[in-house]
């Protein structure tokens, strides 16, 4: 019987709830190249992180060697959007993502994430009250999802209201990110990602439209009416950062609380810990993007020269995966790498990846999975696992359960 | 040294600590966590637990930090005598005893010198004594700048654009302050940084307001009745009116205490090997003197094993950790300090930021950006290496370049990168002064004793 490659492992759906023992496989070879035009997969730490500050490596897909058969490509492409800053280099990139940040962040809006700490407090109590008298729920549909959509809708300006139009927008976008059905995809459903990213920018652009004339405050508004050094972004490139922060502001965090309290239940000392001391989430939610990242693969990558990495050349224009979950655990770099222990003094994992492109929206992840664990650990009473392994989503690349059933005794 | 000796050390020896500042606490930390239980005493001049120096040119001048809040933050508990507000006057090599000012002696079995260095002040003390005319490095410095710049001064004087000269022209103008900065070499950062990558400093500071003023030096400050400093005049015979005179000359290195000692100590440092033991005049390393931090002068394997002395934070904090441990280990179990040089700083709104030793190199390419728009990473050059990188708002692409630096890696830089720019494809000159003609202080030492220096009478193969 011959073995599939691994990297085919890795993304075979059959290997979604534990892809750490191949993971483990992967790092014995840390340049991996299977396939004669297949990616050059990437599992060490000190690897990875290198190649995340590499000028010459490139996230825009034009330059891939063949750069004809990366459906995503083609998707962003003829969607009828320009693609995210995400999939752009410098200087293009550093323009966007500038400019995005001006509406996001500090120096210009230094407190826009942590001013919504109480909207955040306030969303996850009521999410958690309409748990009602249910003693048994699926913690994804009814609060690891809805949480982080509805933080990000209100950061963007977004109705609450709007949210199931997009939600049928959105999953096919994700799922076109997912190798697994990149490789096997049919024109039918590149068709179907690219149909969907244009009604989600019509949508969008809609409420753009409205906040050019009638800013409001929140992140359209900022986006749409920035005038800093930079310039302003045109109306299309507002589009596809506003479908990036869209997409990646909650599909991430979905998998990360998720995650997060799959791997608290699993590990019930901590999570008593945790009830008793807040606090603690802090470095729960840290040791999490290290051990369970919801971004597990960039498949993005590829390289603009020849480079040379532990005496292997990769040609230009190569595909580059790098597996930030197996460098996650690379025992080069941490010491019992296996082990989830949010006491580790000494966490730079990769769950935000590094380098120009790390996570625009990490603080805004890392404060609603502190708020959403910490609550649940306090108002939960006995909770539980209904099922181990709980079932996982298609998605290789956005790792996480579709559903976790939890059961507990009562609400406090 | 035998292991009986050493355990009896790490368990009830006497280590001594000159020097209370970043160096020092991080080195009786690393000595307690790898677990020294002896007497351990810290001898500081300034009367005040270890603090953070960074903020007070930049945070701490615009009042979005309190100059009496910046204490580091302790990793460990450390048990240990605190001896602050007195400095260390001599050392007694032979007798293992440090004198302080107050004419105690305190003995010890180990040393560390940790007393990094002091601003370098106008040299004419007449003038130095004006009311309004300051220097920036301590904590009370700067609290008093930080007061005579929140009372609205009609003009700032910055004597010197180093990296410390430029960020308080850059406090000034966030404050809304007329300023004037004087330089004698013809760009800011010349000294750091070469003229190519000083010229868009000297850009960045016209641009912001700052009357910059190059290839110039000052020929005095000039007071008014009551001595305040009112006017500074300039080699080109121009007056400028200016009521706050900051000196901005770099610093000296606290080694006047060990004159006469025995120890190779002068101005640009304390000579070490790269295990942190101090040598003595002759060349000789000793056993039990060891030294950290910007005071400590060592060789570097990356940089042609020229002894380096450093005036970065990340160094102070490595090679403190480094001497703590070796201080307390057999021979075998000693590390090198090899640390890669990065330092960086904040001005004008940009980010500015160096790996590796720049002055050590004779060439630079713009490999990434443009410095026409202030968004660039220029690589230095020295004899065919990768020898420095520095950054301009694009600090995240540093690591690939300091990696470049550690492998040693071919100059001129010949593969593509994004975001080259045409002008970034052929190498030029970085244009850095004349080392041998003085400047206010680079944050990097390259040269060894100037021979000037020499203490030893030389008597060749004498037996």
């Amino acid at each position: 019987m011959t073995q599939a490659p691994l990297f085919q492992q890795i993304t075979d759906f059959a290997n979604r709830a534990d892809p750490y023992p191949l993971y483990e496989e992967l790092r014995k070879n840390p340049v991996l190249h299977e396939e004669e035009g297949g990616p050059y997969v990437f599992s060490s730490y000190y690897d990875i992180e290198a190649l995340l500050h590499d000028p010459r490596i490139s996230s825009d897909a034009a330059n891939l060697a063949a750069a004809g058969t990366d459906t995503l490509a083609q998707a962003e492409e003829t969607g009828g959007l320009p693609p995210s800053f995400l999939r752009l280099d410098p200087p293009e990139h550093d323009r966007l993502r500038r400019i995005a940040n001006s509406a996001f962040g500090p120096p210009h809006r230094p407190r826009r994430v942590e001013n919504m700490r109480g909207d955040m407090a306030a969303i996850v109590t009521e999410l958690i009250d309409g748990f009602g008298d249910a003693r048994q729920i699926d913690l994804v549909d009814r609060f690891a999802y809805p949480f982080p959509v509805t933080v990000i809708c209100r950061l963007l300006g977004v109705p609450r209201e709007d949210e199931p139009r997009f939600r049928a927008w959105v999953d096919p976008l994700v799922a076109s990110l997912d190798p697994e059905t990149r490789q096997g995809a049919d024109a039918e459903f590149t068709k179907a990602a690219q149909e969907a990213r244009m009604q989600l920018g019509m949508y969008l652009s809609g409420l753009v439209e409205e906040r050019a004339r009638e800013p409001r405050d929140d992140l359209l508004s900022d986006l749409v009416n920035s005038r800093g050094p930079d310039g302003a972004m045109t109306m299309m490139e507002v589009l596809s950062t506003a479908v990036l922060l869209l997409i990646a502001g909650h599909e991430t965090t979905v998998n990360l609380i998720t995650n997060g309290m799959l791997t608290l239940l699993r590990h019930p000392a901590i999570l008593q810990r945790l009830r008793q001391d807040p606090g603690l989430s802090v470095n729960i939610v840290e040791e999490l993007l290290r051990y369970e990242p919801p971004v597990q693969i960039v498949p993005q990558r590829t390289c603009i020269t020849d480079i040379e990495v532990r005496g292997v050349t990769i040609p230009k224009g190569s595909r580059l995966w790098l597996v930030l979950a197996a460098g996650n655990r690379d025992p080069e770099r941490f010491k019992d790498p296996e082990r989830f222990d949010p006491d580790r003094g000494d966490i730079q994992h990769l769950g935000f990846g590094s380098g120009i492109h790390s996570c625009f929206g990490a603080p805004l992840a890392r404060l609603e999975t502190q708020i959403a664990l910490s609550e649940l650990a306090r108002r939960l009473e006995n909770p539980r696992l209904v099922e181990d392994p709980p079932p996982y989503r298609q998605n290789a690349v956005l790792r996480g359960p579709r559903h976790l059933e939890i059961a507990f005794d009562a609400l406090r | 040294m035998s292991a009986d000796h050493l355990d009896w050390l790490r368990r009830e020896g006497r280590i001594l600590i000159v020097g209370a500042s970043l160096a020092g606490l991080r080195a009786a930390e690393t000595l307690r966590a790898e677990g020294f239980t002896g007497e351990l005493t810290l001898i500081g001049d300034e009367p005040y637990e270890p603090y953070d120096r960074p903020p007070l040119s930049k945070s701490v001048l615009l009042g979005m930090a309190s100059p009496h809040h910046t204490e580091l933050p302790h990793r460990w508990e450390v048990d240990a005598k605190w001896r602050l507000g007195i400095p260390a006057s001599g050392l007694d090599l032979a007798a293992k005893r440090v004198r302080l000012a107050d004419g105690d002696e305190v003995p010890y079995d180990r040393l560390l010198i940790a007393t990094g260095v002091r601003a370098r002040p106008w040299p004419k003390e007449d003038e130095a004594r004006l009311s309004g005319v300051c220097v920036l490095r301590t904590r009370d410095d700067a609290a008093d700048l930080y007061q005579r710049l929140k009372a609205g001064p009609r003009r700032v004087f910055v004597i010197g654009a180093g990296f410390a000269g430029s960020e308080i022209a850059s406090a000034c103008r966030e404050m809304g302050l007329a300023v004037t900065v004087a330089e004698r070499a013809g760009a800011p950062l010349v000294g750091a940084l070469g003229g190519v990558v000083g010229a868009v400093a000297a850009d960045l500071q016209t641009e912001s307001g700052v009357d910059l003023r190059t290839h110039v030096t000052v020929t005095a400050l000039e007071g008014d009745s009551v001595g305040r400093v009112r006017a500074v005049h300039l080699s080109d015979e121009s007056v400028v009116e200016a009521d706050v005179v900051v000196v901005s000359l770099g610093s000296q290195r606290n080694t006047d205490w060990l004159a006469g000692s025995g120890l190779g100590a002068g101005p640009n440092g304390i000579a070490c090997d790269a295990g942190c033991r101090a040598f003595d005049f002759r060349g000789i390393v000793t056993d039990d003197v060891f030294v950290a931090g910007d005071v400590a002068r060592s060789p570097h394997a990356l940089f042609g094993y020229q002894f380096l002395s450093l005036e970065h934070w990340g160094n102070a904090v490595a090679q403190a950790e480094t001497a703590a441990h070796n201080m307390i280990c057999h021979g075998a179990d000693r590390r090198p300090h090899l640390w890669m040089p990065a330092f960086w700083s904040s001005m004008f709104g940009v980010n500015i930021k160096s790996v590796g030793v720049p002055p050590m190199g004779d060439q630079l390419m713009i490999t990434q950006g443009s410095p026409a728009e202030r968004r660039f990473v220029g690589v230095y050059g020295y004899q065919g290496r990768v020898i420095a990188a520095v950054s301009f708002d694009s600090a995240r692409w540093l690591e690939f370049y300091a990696r470049q630096i550690e492998r040693g890696a071919p100059f001129p830089v010949e593969f593509p990168t994004m975001d080259r720019r045409p002008e970034g494809r052929q190498p030029v000159a970085a244009d850095f002064p004349d080392p041998s003609l003085p400047t206010h202080g680079p944050t990097v030492t390259l040269t060894g004793y100037s021979p000037a220096d020499q203490q030893l009478v030389f008597h060749p193969a004498l037996h």
